[in-house]
Formats: structure tokens, sequence, C-alpha cells
């Protein structure tokens, strides 16, 4: 399978076939993440990455993979030290930086950015989130914790918080009915899942179910995806704590999990899941930060050419 | 001459005369006449004779027609008014015979046609490109799906059309 030069826009571009490709690379590359081995595969090659809006993890998380794999990365420093402060477009930012780099990784606040920037860079452009739009590589490694740490044919999962707003989340979805998922929703009326994906995911032959509490769904399932429930959303600070505490995570909502039960989120937490939560067995959340570092590693690899 | 263009013409009361030269817009989904009128920048400062049927009966129940005289329409024109009346009809009029008659054509691509509905796209910024959305038939209904941020347009079309 051949991703050289592809850019990695939205995970609607991707077939099961080169997910799972992805997801096997970015197995092969594990030990070179965890230091067991040393590569040098993108030696020579540099990685450009521009984040319009701050996601600390995000950005880390590229730099230490093109790190690992021999590369070098550029960084464009803050936004109002750059010539983005002084006006200067985004297509022109990314003609120039396509000269410099041989990948792009983008973030940016407005959806579409990413697409965008492609049709104006010879070098693939890799979107690390537009705005409310997509952040395919949230996506891989979410699957990538599924793969590794339960299994992602045929898993049973809940999902857990704010399934309106939360494009993580859908897009997840999305990428599990390749996998015949059998999902559980779990939010607060105000902040179900849209009524259109549902139908979407039930067209594709994935058994959808929906709750609002927790308790119910917490036996049944092999992982349990969280998600932050944003203050924002409610106009009623009281409305907000009710609904957040209903859905929260506590050692004692665990005492009839079953035993391999593993819980995500792509962080960073709030009160959803109480500390306690962390020293048992369940949480896989930080392993799961980790997972991003191979998955993004598989990607580099690949777009640039240094693995096929 | 063509029959069903007879036909029209012989409309009981025969509410608008024929056309020597021009185009006949038949078919426009009811209602939507005054939007094709927009689209097309008419009347503006353009001088023949314009005439417009707005909920006309016809065979398939309520219709819209617009003819012009001495005028015809450019494939952008064309694109625009396949999105809000994809039914209709472009008779191209010669010394009062209908020359060519096409349905319109729904192109699988607009560009530089319509504005994104959502304000945060990036097509709705100062970036150097044109808007972009791919077409599609869904119960009978256009949907258009932006390239950039792939919100959806399904409803009131001609409110958007740039
Ligand atoms: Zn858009």
């Amino acid at each position: 399978m051949n991703f050289k030069d592809m850019h990695i826009l939205s995970m609607k571009d991707f077939s099961k076939d080169m997910i799972d490709y992805i997801l096997e690379t970015a197995e092969k590359l594990e030990p070179i993440a965890v230091m067991k081995k040393r590569s040098d595969i993108l030696a020579g090659k540099v990685l450009a990455v521009l984040f319009f809006e701050p996601s600390t993890r995000t950005r880390m998380s590229f730099e230490t993979a093109m790190i690992r794999l021999g590369g070098e990365v550029l960084s464009m420093g803050s936004v109002d030290a750059s010539s983005i402060a002084k006006g200067e477009t985004l297509a022109d930012t990314i003609r120039v930086v396509q000269s410099y780099a041989d990948a792009i990784v983008l973030r940016h606040t407005k959806e579409g950015a990413a697409r965008m920037a492609s049709e104006f860079s010879h070098v693939p452009v890799i979107n690390a989130g537009d705005g409310a739009g997509h952040h395919p590589t949230q996506t891989l490694l979410d699957l990538y914790t599924i793969k590794r740490e339960s299994k992602l044919d045929g898993v049973k999962i809940a999902l857990a918080g704010d399934l309106k707003y939360g494009r993580t989340v859908h897009s997840l979805c999305y990428a599990l009915s390749h996998y015949g998922a059998d999902i559980i929703l779990v939010s607060p009326d105000e902040l179900r899942m849209p009524y259109e994906i549902i139908k979407d995911l039930e067209a594709k032959g994935m058994k959808v179910t929906q709750t609002d509490s927790i308790n119910e769904a917490i036996n049944e399932v092999d992982v349990l995806y969280m998600t932050r429930i944003q203050k924002e959303r409610f106009p009623d600070p009281a409305e907000y704590l009710r609904v957040a505490t209903s859905l929260q995570i506590t050692p004692e909502l665990l005492e009839n999990a079953k035993k391999h039960l593993k819980i995500l989120h792509p962080l960073p937490r709030v009160n959803e899941i109480d500390t306690l939560v962390d020293n048992t067995p369940h949480a896989c959340y930080f392993k799961q930060a980790f997972y991003g570092v191979p998955v993004r590693m598989a990607l580099l690899a690949l777009v640039m050419g240094g693995m096929e | 001459m063509n029959k069903e263009h007879l036909n029209f013409e012989n409309e009981p009361g025969l509410r608008v005369r024929p056309i020597e030269n021009g185009t006949v817009i038949d078919h426009i989904n009811a209602g939507q006449a005054l939007n094709v009128l927009h689209i097309l920048k008419l009347p503006g400062q353009f001088e023949s004779v314009v005439s417009v049927l707005i909920n006309s009966p016809s065979k398939y129940g309520k219709k819209d027609v617009v003819k012009i005289e001495n005028r015809e329409l450019k494939v952008k024109e064309l694109d625009k008014i396949s999105l809000i009346a994809p039914n209709a009809t472009i008779n191209i009029i010669r010394d009062f015979k209908v020359l060519k008659k096409n349905r319109v054509k729904i192109p699988e691509y607009v560009e530089g046609v319509v504005q994104c509905v959502n304000p945060n796209c990036i097509s709705n910024s100062s970036e150097p490109i044109t808007s972009k959305f791919r077409v599609y038939e869904e119960n009978n209904k256009i949907n258009l799906r932006c390239v950039y941020c792939e919100r959806i347009i399904s409803e009131n079309i001609a409110d958007h059309l740039l």
C-alpha cells in the first residue's frame, strides 16, 4: 500500500484496509517509540509544525514521533510573533513553508483549513485538528488503543459525555463501523448524538443503543470512551454540575465491570474520571496518550516515504 | 415546432405572448421564478421583454416559466438555475421556433456559485480560494456539501447564491 505524498485530512478518506495498514505500521514502530530500538528512517527529513491554536499534547506527540524516527522538526513559534499576526493568509504561509519542509502538520481554528492547505502544498499535509472539524490522527490513535488494549473486531464500546458536539466521538463511531462494533451511547438528553449520525451508523449495520445512565452501560462493555462535558454547553451551572456528576467514573461504579474493561479519554480530563480510577487496571488514558506517538510515527514514515 | 411548446403557448387565455428570439426557461419549481431572475440579474440594464409566469398549472402541478427575449444563458447561470430548479428545461428560440430544448444539467461540483453557511469555514475567510461544493440529489432534493468544511446545504439554496 502506498501512502507516499498522501495528505492526511479526514477519516472519510480512509478505507478499512488503509486504516488496518496504518495500525499495523504503528505496531511495528512501537519498539522505537519506547526506545527499545533506534531508527533513522526519516533522517534528513524536516517536519514543519504549524499550530495556529495551542494544543500542547498533540504538538509534542508529533514532534516526538518525528525525532524518534531521526527527523528534524521546524516549529512556527507563537502566532502573535509570526507573519500571521501581520495578516498573511494561510495559503501564503503554506506556499512558503512547503519549500522548507518534507511534510506539514497543521492545526487551525477554521474548518476546512487542512483541506485548503493541501491545495497549496506539494508536500503532504497532516490535519492535526481544524476548528470543530476533523482530527484524523486522534481517531487513529483511539482505534490503535482499542486494538492494543482490547479488540477492534466486534468490540462492545460505550461512548459517554458530550456526544452532540464532540466531533472526535463522531469520527470514532464512523471508523468503528468498519469493525462491526456494538455501541452504547451514554449522554444527557441535551448532549445526545445527532440523529443523522445514528441513522448512518445503523445503515452500516451497527447496533446502537442510547441511554442516559452510565450505571447501566458500564458492566456490559469492553471499552468505555469518556469525553469531557464543557461547562459552556450549559446556561445553568447547577445543571452542568448535575449532569457532570451523574456521568462521573468512580472506583465504586466499576465494582461490577468486566475484568478487562478499558477506560479511554482523549485528555485533558477535568473531573469526568475520579483520580482514584487511575490506579485500577481499567485506566488506559495515559497509555492512550502514549499510543499517539507510534500512530503518528507510522503516518509520518508512510507519507514521507520512510516506509512503504 | 415543438409540440409541448405549442401546448404551452395555446393555454387558455394566452397569458404570455410567444417570443421571436431568446430563451424560455420552463418547468421551474413553482415559486422560484424570481430567484431565477435574480440569478440572471434581470431586469437590471436589460432592455428586451422579460415575461414571468408564476404558479402556472401544468401536467405535473404548478410551475413557473421565465421568457427572455434576445438573450442566451451562460454556463454558470445554468449551473445556478439547476440548483434551485433541477427540473427546468431551457428552450432556445429562433424565429418563434424551438431551436434547442435541454433539461438543465446538475453539475457534480459548483465553484464560486454558493456561499458556505458555516461562518467558521475556511472558504468564508480572506483566503485566495472560491467556495466549492459537491452537488448530489437525495430524495429528489438538491444537496450541496462544502468541499472544505463538509457542511451540507439542503434548504433555501437560493438564499446562499453568490
Ligand atoms: Zn464550508
